[in-house]
């Protein structure tokens, strides 16, 4: 049973698309960073991607290295990253791990996913692994019973789309735009021609979207086509402005309106 | 073996590749591609592209054509015996890659991917650097073919190597100092691949190392191979013989990849790569990475790096730019692990008397990377036979690293020389350093130290 596929489903039944927040653990520091989390849970997010820091992260753009430093910095690490995961899950929303490579196969593949398990976490998005690369991990995953996320891009073939769908469990991560995380002023068009493209390549999975949004307009306009929105790099700015729970809160409340406003998807 | 027999009329003059990588770029656990699904696609243009090029005619003799008039191959090979007097009995013969165009051999891989980028329709080339060697030569090429270039280098690579930014500037490239992370090489790479994955239409990321995703260990190995394709038949034929062992420093590694290809089914031939060892392996502040790491994944492969418990890459150090780096290419990994090559970390101040020692016996100014290597000559000399021949991969020269050099012998006004935000107190002379330098350079030096 899919935990992810669940949430988002649920969101669908009220007519909506799933809203998942993403932030690092360990910004500003281990506690405040959860205390966040859970503040984004209570104002409305469906899911929440907890970050593992990694010393290269090289998908993310500058706000996220950012934040992510001082985590790395600090030593945090996978300990650090479960108790997000029972904080989330307690709090009642789906607990994602969001994680380079690395720091799993340094925690160990089987023990990472008994651990996430045990926590009560959902499974884990993977930037960097292709699926490819991931025999290990889709083996552990699928004994713990965990959704495991793999990424398709505006550069993706359509025999890559199809593998990496199959391969998913949970939800495909659409990358909307080619390049690194963090908010801009426009949606990418590519991102619906992808939806698009990766729904005719596995029609029964839910798409989630993201890279680039950072409010609830955005949100809204990707809601229309997509089953759920990912927001990452406008919550961790808020985390670096130092506007802390009461502002991504507030942000939550905006986004949580705008993938109500785009109405049930067609 | 077929790198030694001339080529038949009509047929291609390809040396016979080892068996691996497998098609997805595996030596044995290493490599692979640990890449955002966003540069797949590339990666894959760039894969099928260059297995066309590689047995293309037209290609082939274009590529010989530049190695032989523009950087000026056939290197060649110069036997050292005033150096090898301080290497036991050993004999000591050195692969002259300081004496290609820009100084070293990292124009021999950047020829290469430069022609493959023409081929693939791209405007724009990318690279890192750490000392700027490769830089500079990505900057050259792209200036010989009409290409743009933007060169990513750590902050504190800049200021270590000043002189290969003004040059790469100089060649129109623009230089973009990293400020992230530990503002050196591996900083310098995960910028290059944001810019990558933003620019992907137009942008080809002309890697510099034999690391990286697939097809890169491989390709930078194919383009780097003539360095023992050529060694071997110039030993072979002054010597009547192959030598007892090939050394090479090793950073990411594709120098010595390069020299070592062509001997690695000469099961007879040691195969030593010289790691960076800093300050010690034994001390935090060292680049030994197959000396002192463990695998894990970084910078898009499967590879021996520097790391913590919680799989952070641990900062590396070493005297040397070129070799500051917490990863190494997968071949490597994969040699050391079949135990067909031996890996072996030189200090800083091994190097540096090894670097002191060349200059003042044979007049050949070394890079502080190369010196590695003859430092490991000077140690593996003493523990083997006498009359051993060794060679040795002087893989570029060292007028990049004067300053460096200057400041650790304490040559020159030292008000007029007093050390840069980038220099630490690990660029001062060290005691051990101090002795061997008297004991090199004699009175002068002792007044000055």
């Amino acid at each position: 049973m899919s935990t992810l596929e669940d949430r988002i489903g649920a969101a669908k039944a009220e007519g909506r698309a799933a809203l998942i927040g993403y932030l690092p653990v360990g910004y500003p520091d281990v506690d405040a960073s959860i205390a966040a989390m859970v503040a984004i849970v209570e104002a409305g997010a469906d899911a929440i991607e907890i970050g593992v820091p990694y010393s290269d992260p090289g998908i993310d753009g500058p706000v996220i290295q950012e934040a992510v430093d001082v985590a790395v910095r600090a030593g945090v690490g996978m300990r650090d990253v479960l108790h997000a995961v029972e904080a989330v899950s307690a709090a009642g929303a789906a607990a994602v791990v969001m994680s380079y490579w690395n720091p799993i196969e340094r925690y160990g593949v089987d023990r990472f996913a008994t651990d996430l398990a045990a926590a009560g976490g959902a499974g884990a998005i993977t930037p960097d692994l292709i699926p490819d690369e991931a025999g290990e991990w889709i083996a552990a995953s699928e004994r713990a019973d965990l959704d495991r996320v793999f990424l398709v891009a505006p550069s993706s073939t359509d025999a890559r789309l199809r593998s990496t769908a199959a391969a998913s469990r949970g939800f495909v991560y659409v990358a909307s735009t080619m390049g690194v995380t963090g908010a801009r002023a426009t949606v990418s068009d590519a991102a619906q021609t992808l939806v698009a493209r990766t729904r005719e390549a596995r029609p029964d999975i839910p798409l989630c979207v993201g890279l680039g949004v950072s409010n609830g307009a955005q949100a809204a306009e990707l809601a229309a086509f997509a089953d759920g929105v990912i927001v990452g790099s406008a919550y961790v700015r808020a985390m670096l402005d130092g506007r802390g729970p009461d502002g991504v809160r507030a942000l939550t409340e905006d986004l949580a309106a705008g993938v109500r406003r785009a109405g049930v998807r067609a | 073996m077929t790198t030694t027999s001339p080529p038949q009329p009509g047929e291609l003059s390809l040396p016979a590749r080892p068996s691996w990588p497998d098609a997805t770029g595996h030596f044995g656990i290493f490599g692979g591609r640990f890449v955002p699904e966003a540069l797949i696609a590339a990666l894959d243009e760039l894969t099928e592209a260059y297995e066309a090029m590689r047995v293309d005619p037209a290609f082939l003799d274009e590529f010989a054509r530049l190695q032989r008039d523009y950087t000026g191959r056939p290197s060649p090979v110069t036997e050292v015996p005033k150096f090898a007097e301080h290497c036991g009995g050993a004999r000591v013969l050195l692969k002259r890659e300081d004496l290609n165009h820009t100084g070293s051999h990292k124009i021999n891989n950047v020829l290469g991917q430069a022609l493959l980028t023409k081929r693939i329709g791209k405007t724009r080339v990318i690279a890192e650097t750490g000392a700027g060697q490769h830089g500079v030569a990505t900057a050259t090429a792209a200036a010989l073919m009409g290409l743009s270039c933007t060169v990513y280098m750590g902050e504190e690579d800049t200021r270590r190597q000043a002189l290969n930014v003004a040059r790469m500037r100089l060649l129109g490239a623009e230089v973009v100092p990293v400020t992230t992370g530990s503002r050196t090489l591996k900083d310098a790479i995960n910028e290059a691949f944001r810019d990558w994955v933003t620019n992907v239409e137009t942008t080809n990321y002309v890697f510099g190392t034999v690391a990286g995703p697939h097809p890169f260990p491989a390709m930078v190995r194919d383009f780097q191979r003539v360095i023992g394709d050529e060694a071997r038949g110039q030993v072979l034929e002054r010597e009547g013989r192959l030598p007892d062992a090939v050394l090479a420093c090793v950073g990411g590694g594709s120098n010595a990849i390069g020299i070592f290809t062509a001997f690695v089914p000469d099961g007879g031939v040691r195969l030593i790569g010289l790691e960076a060892g800093g300050d010690g392996v034994d001390t935090p502040r060292h680049a030994a990475t197959i000396t002192g790491g463990t695998p894990g994944v970084l910078h898009g492969a499967r590879s021996y790096l520097l790391q913590d418990d919680n799989g952070q890459t641990i900062e590396s150090h070493s005297i040397s730019a070129g070799l500051d780096y917490p990863g190494v290419g997968p071949e490597h990994s994969y040699l050391h692990d079949i135990g067909r090559a031996e890996y072996r970390p030189i200090t800083d101040a091994e190097a540096m008397e090894a670097f002191a020692l060349l200059c003042r016996t044979e007049g050949i100014i070394p890079a502080i990377e190369s010196a590695h290597a003859l430092a490991g000559a000077m140690k593996l000399g003493r523990e083997v036979d006498p009359g051993a021949l060794l060679l040795v991969n002087l893989s570029g020269r060292g007028d990049k690293d004067v300053e460096t050099a200057s400041r650790w012998f304490g040559l020159g006004d030292r008000e007029q020389v007093a050390p840069g935000p980038g220099m630490d107190t690990d660029q001062q002379p060290t005691e051990g350093a101090v002795s061997n330098h008297e004991a090199v350079a004699g009175q002068d030096a002792g007044e000055r130290a």
